[in-house]
């Protein structure tokens, strides 16, 4: 081993892609873009204050908008590479050879699918969820602040390595659930399954923590008054989406490090010798996948309920029901993932077996549908933005969860599995219930978070540019797969199906409209604030109690806890005359920040890329220090503080100012 | 509107919206301890999920030997007893060290500590024994699918053994800098649930790796 490689391990000049002129753009593009994002926040000397008030942050709040905006930022990069698949198949299947080799093409679709489940999906729900569950249970914090903040760290670690690989080394072609043996070290020798499989172990150790620390919160840090009947829908959802994490993720992570076994070590748990057995790979890896579609889409579920009762005015209707569907499609999830590999030869009874259950779960998520559409009948309805998501929704998903009940019936998915049909299907659900409930919630809520309203006018353009978009792009595709088209493909031979792809490339414009009108919202909103302003805390005379705080709520959320006594506590609150307490504060029990969630995380991105690269000393060092600075952190016994009395009236005088001017 | 009598109903006032708090009980909506032990036992369930996971994928490829050697050709059932019962009683003396904490007596919960100590110490280092005995007969995890998964299995149970001896290092040094504060109080409860877990787990190690493992 010569001096270099014990250095730099597999790390190389040839590792960086100058020979791919788009990455080199992009490159330079990123660079430009950052170097402008670094230089401003440097020029305006914001550094000590992010610092101080959102990286080192425990306040529940701040660590969920630090998630959306994580969200965003993924959800641009991965768009674009959704914008480039359907360019390169709209040029290939023209019969040309496109722009994309097949190298590249391999990458983009893989990084195309790790990003928007793992690094935009999982963070808006899990930042929705950290900024709304606290302020609807009336609690001031999760329960456990500093992990909270830990937790986003690592899940923007992840999110970090991934970007790394764009311009060093490569990332994993293997589709984004690499599947062995092509993901094993035999098939794929370079750093990108590696990329994949550290990225998602650094990111995986934050949603599992977040996890348990939501659930712990929902559980132990209600209200008083907060029976598990009178929680909010969307805390419901949030409850069993947490639940599902915890049940989960350790199976991914418990994959993932047997791959890396294989990769590293040399064992052969998935090879095709020596006893190994690929198939054990893909049960694993779906016994964790499907129950992860149910952790996106339980907390939409959510939202849409939220939604649906405020802006129609009415109680949610068939509040039990919607409960009880809620924890059933949570159970029935774990007993489904079998369907998505009818075709490995399990046998009539097995394929039957898993094929029913699936189609069972249409049951619940069909009385969710109609419990929103009874809440909307004879309803005082409200077109605001949220609304116009959740109308959109119902009609898409209805869709997607038709074809999801044919795709459910074995020997129908025999002919179909692997086919465009299929990504056209589970793109149906996932943007018509996952983007459309988390844009749904992100409008719903912005005014909370921050304080003033989105701008509607933009907001609809954004909402139409998803809604036709989504239809433009994967109708077409449907037909494709049912012609018998298969995935991943990046050159065609029938140019007859050119067309098709011309459509999807259209629609796909179309939503890039949308992502560019969303941004041009938050643009022209934050321009027009002081003309969005809510100063009542309670814009769209909502029922749960995040609306009986201030917007934004201060750092303690509630002066005083609040006691409920029925469902829509703050909606039973209004209506029985509620007055707010204007004196008699005590001092506040809070946490204090701390920096350690950014350098644990920092140190994971060290360790993992030394991991990649095979740079054993790199590997060595980082490890020891991540171990050194757990164990220092927990020689800080320090770590709370009260905000005094004075501060808090203070705050709340302030409020009662805001509110006496709104009446005046 | 409905809402509108209701108010009218409501206007005796006698229903309280907010809890009235007092100087030292500023403490609502944090989770008191009881946050903590919920937390801890969550995570050792998830925790629990990665030693299922092992167990079904020795389920699956235990018996796959790929012409190498069996379960029977490798293990030393006397020496996995001894390590065995090392282990069950570090648990039975990480209880003797809680019943001392709960008498509020420091010396000896440390000395009782000290005690689970060694005896995880020993185990440990029977494994590692076992495990170097085996490489030197040339059973190593790449030789078939069954090894794979063995050391797999057994070596993150010993990696969990590690991390338990090395926090029970850390928390003594915690625990004789300040004492049997409820801090610390709380962390020896949570690491008492580690290590009672690592034993459960070696039950279930013990039974199907080891004695399933050498029937025919």
């Amino acid at each position: 081993m010569d001096l270099t490689t014990l250095i730099f391990g597999r790390l190389t000049l040839e590792s960086f892609p100058f020979h791919e002129p788009i990455l080199v753009a992009t490159f330079l593009v990123v660079l430009l873009g950052g170097g402008a994002l670094v230089g401003a926040i440097t020029y305006y000397k914001l550094w000590g204050y992010l610092w101080r008030e959102w990286f080192t942050s425990i306040d529940h709040k701040k660590i969920g908008i630090m998630y959306i905006v994580l969200a965003i930022v993924m959800l641009l990069r991965g768009f674009a590479d959704a914008l480039m698949m359907r360019l390169q198949q709209a040029m290939a299947s023209g019969g040309g050879e496109g722009y994309l080799n097949s190298h590249h093409y391999d990458q983009i679709f893989t990084a195309h699918g790790v990003i928007m489940i793992f690094f935009v999906a999982m963070p808006l729900v899990t930042g929705l969820i950290n900024l709304i569950v606290p302020l609807q249970i009336g609690a001031r914090d999760v329960a456990f602040p500093f992990l909270n903040n830990f937790s986003f760290w690592m899940t923007t670690a992840g999110a970090i390595l991934v970007m790394i690989s764009l311009f060093v080394g490569e990332f994993a072609q293997t589709g984004w659930l690499a599947y062995p043996p092509l993901s094993g070290v035999d098939y794929s020798p370079g750093v990108g399954v590696d990329y994949y499989i550290w990225a998602l172990q650094v990111a995986g150790v934050g949603t599992l923590l977040s996890g348990i620390n939501l659930v712990v919160t929902i559980v132990k840090m209600r209200a008083p008054g907060m029976t598990l009947m009178k929680m909010p829908v969307f805390v419901w959802t949030a409850l069993c989406t947490n639940i599902l994490i915890v049940a989960i993720f350790p199976v991914l992570t418990a994959t993932l490090a047997l791959l890396s076994l294989d990769r590293y070590v040399g064992t052969n748990f998935f090879t095709n010798d020596l006893g190994g057995n690929p198939m054990m790979y893909v049960n694993l890896i779906w016994i964790w996948g499907h129950p992860e579609v149910y952790v996106l889409v339980l907390p939409a579920f959510g939202i849409f309920s939220e939604v649906v009762s405020t802006f129609s005015g009415k109680r949610l209707f068939g509040y039990t029901s919607m409960v009880y569907a809620t924890l059933v499609i949570t159970i029935l999830s774990y007993i489904v993932w079998l369907h998505h590999f009818f075709t490995m030869g399990a046998g009539a009874s097995v394929n039957s077996f898993f094929g029913i259950t699936t189609m069972i779960i249409s049951i619940p998520t069909g009385a969710k549908l109609f419990n929103w559409l009874f809440t909307m009948y004879r309803g005082r309805i409200r077109f605001e933005v949220p609304m116009l998501w959740t109308i959109g929704f119902m009609i898409t998903f209805v869709i997607g969860g038709m074809t999801g009940v044919l795709l459910a019936v074995p020997p129908a998915d025999f002919v179909l599995h692997n086919s465009l049909f299929l990504i056209a299907h589970f793109h149906n659900v996932i943007i018509g219930g996952v983007v459309f409930g988390m844009f749904a919630g992100i409008v719903y809520w912005f005014p909370k978070a921050f304080g003033f309203k989105l701008d509607p006018f933009w907001g609809k353009v954004s909402f139409w540019g998803w809604f036709i978009g989504f239809y433009l792009a994967f109708m077409p595709l449907y037909a494709l797969g049912l012609m018998g088209v298969t995935r991943r493909l990046s050159q065609f031979e029938d140019t007859s199906l050119h067309w098709y792809f011309i459509v999807a490339a259209i629609g796909s414009l179309f939503i890039l409209g949308g992502i560019l009108a969303f941004v041009m919202q938050l643009y022209v909103s934050f321009r027009d604030r002081e003309k969005l302003r809510d100063t009542t805390g309670d814009p769209w005379n909502g029922r749960t109690l995040e609306w009986s705080t201030s917007s934004p709520p201060p750092d303690y959320n509630f002066a005083f806890t609040p006691v409920v006594h029925e469902l829509d506590a703050w909606w039973d609150m209004k209506s029985r005359g509620y007055k707010r307490p204007l004196s008699g504060f005590k001092p506040i029990h809070m946490p204090k920040n701390t920096g350690t969630g950014v350098i644990l995380a920092g140190l994971s991105i060290v360790l993992a890329f030394a991991l990649i690269w095979h740079i054993w000393w790199l590997a060595v060092v980082s490890f020891v220090a991540t171990l050194g600075v757990s164990i220092w952190h927990t020689f800080d016994y320090n770590r709370d503080y009260y905000i005094p009395a004075d501060t808090v009236t203070e705050a709340e005088s302030a409020r009662t100012k805001l509110l006496a001017g709104q009446v005046v | 509107m409905a809402h509108n009598t209701l108010k009218a109903a409501a206007d005796a006032g006698e229903i309280s919206f907010h809890v009235i708090e007092d100087d030292h009980h500023g403490d609502h909506g944090h989770a008191s301890d009881g946050g903590t032990m919920l937390g801890f036992w969550i995570y050792l369930m998830s925790d629990c999920l990665i030693f299922a996971c092992l167990f079904a994928t020795h389920a699956v490829l235990g018996r796959n030997y790929a012409a190498g050697p069996s379960p029977a050709d490798l293990f030393d059932l006397r020496l996995i007893l001894v390590s065995t019962f090392m282990l069950l009683f570090s648990s039975i003396t990480y209880g003797f060290a809680m019943l001392e904490m709960a008498k509020n007596r420091l010396p000896q919960t440390l000395a009782w500590l000290g005690v689970t100590f060694l005896f995880g110490a020993a185990f440990l280092g029977l494994e590692l024994y076992e495990f170097s005995h085996m490489f030197h007969e040339g059973a190593t995890p790449q030789r078939s699918a069954f090894l794979s998964s063995f050391f797999t299995l057994v070596g993150t149970h010993g990696l969990h053994v590690t991390i338990g001896l090395l926090w029970m290092i850390v928390l003594a040094v915690q625990v004789w800098q300040r004492g049997l504060i409820p801090e610390n109080r709380r962390r020896l409860m949570c690491l008492s649930m580690f290590w009672h877990f690592l034993d459960v787990i070696w039950i279930g190690v013990f039974s199907f790796v080891y004695l399933m493992g050498v029937l025919p």
